[in-house]
């Protein structure tokens, strides 16, 4: 299971890099071939620690919220992070207040916890350090609350309920 | 019509890389600069890569420019993860007006 | 499409300033990260103004070499300290 899904990823990957579709039938036959051998290869390889339930690949409502509600929102806080930091650069006397606070997440997974971390360097004024067990350490461009519990309320719940209906 | 769609697009991923590279420039601290230039330049880099997609149309090009935008959201901020850690397990102080800092407590 | 890649490549500069500059290690290394993303930009621009379809896979493998070339730079970070 694991390893046909490895296979299949890595056949997709391919074919996008190498993209044989510019003449009609038949496609770049070979091309198609080389990419079949080096994705068997691939799979040989690291087929043992790809991913850790496969089943959760199957299941559609999680792409639905990956692909309807978080790229959207996430577009929009992007968008936001970027006035944001225009504002607070191009102003003469640079509103700024930083801080580095500390901060708990409810997620388990590694992938989760990654695209956490990623999310919340994207959103506005914050940065993530480091991930010690279910602590996230982020360096906050203007502190609002130094607490754990206020901190958390402002800077993770935007995403982590989605997170967790996607990741876990 | 989507040549003028895709340059727009274009302008407005520039603007933000402006954005960011002037906050390397002008922010005060390590941490601060990394902030600004992360948001900033990996942002509009995305609007760069969209505007070329848009440009070029659904073909090796475009399939190319939106995977690369792919790819810069999962090294960009990993990338920026590994520095701001690196940075402060070197011991490099944080901005001296700043308000707290958690991390060299727990330390 | 001309006056995007000067600006663009004006900007490289100023991220060239900041290596200059940079008081410590940190400062150089997030520099030279930001030049990494940018030239993906200036790729990507000059495949479409250019009409040469290579470029944009230099792009592709550019934005993976400089993430490992960050992450080598951090790994050397963190190890010793500097100043």
């Amino acid at each position: 299971m694991r390893r046909f899904l490895l296979f299949i990823d890595s056949m997709i990957l391919w074919l996008l890099l190498t993209w044989p579709f510019n003449q009609l039938w038949p496609y770049n036959i070979q091309s198609i071939l080389v990419g079949v051998a080096i994705s068997l290869l691939v799979t040989l390889i690291f087929g043992k620690r790809f991913s850790q339930r496969p089943i959760k690949w199957f299941e559609p409502q999680r792409y639905f919220w990956l692909i309807l509600v978080y790229m959207p929102i996430f577009t929009l806080q992007c968008i936001k992070a970027n006035v944001d930091v225009a504002y607070r650069v191009i102003h003469p006397k640079m509103p700024i207040k930083p801080g580095i606070v500390k901060v708990k997440t409810r997620l388990k997974s590694k992938i989760g916890r990654t695209v956490l971390a990623n999310s919340i360097t994207m959103t506005p004024g914050t940065l993530t350090v480091d991930i010690q067990d279910e602590y996230l350490y982020i360096h906050w461009i203007k502190v609002y609350a130094e607490d754990e519990e206020n901190a958390t309320r402002l800077i993770v719940k935007k995403f982590e309920w989605l997170l967790i209906k996607i990741f876990e | 019509m989507r040549e003028l769609i895709g340059l727009i697009i274009i302008g407005i991923g520039v603007a933000f890389d402006f954005f960011g590279s002037f906050g390397l420039i002008r922010l005060p601290d390590v941490y601060n600069r990394l902030q600004a230039a992360t948001k900033g330049v990996t942002v509009g880099t995305w609007g760069i890569l969209i505007g070329v997609c848009v440009l070029s149309g659904f073909n090796s090009l475009g399939v190319k420019a939106l995977l690369a935008v792919i790819l810069i959201f999962f090294t960009s901020a990993t990338g920026s993860h590994a520095l701001g850690r690196g940075a402060h397990k070197s011991g490099i102080k944080l901005w001296k007006k700043s308000v707290c800092d958690k991390y060299e407590e727990d330390q | 499409m001309g006056i995007f890649i000067i600006i663009l490549i004006s900007l490289c500069f100023l991220c060239l300033i900041r290596i200059a500059l940079g008081p410590t290690l940190a400062d150089r290394m997030v520099a030279i990260d930001i030049l990494g993303v940018l030239v993906v930009g200036v790729c990507a621009l000059l495949a479409v103004k250019l009409e040469r379809e290579f470029l944009i896979d230099i792009s592709l493998a550019w934005v993976f070499l400089s993430f490992i070339g960050t992450i080598a730079l951090a790994k050397y970070l963190e190890k010793k300290r500097f100043d």
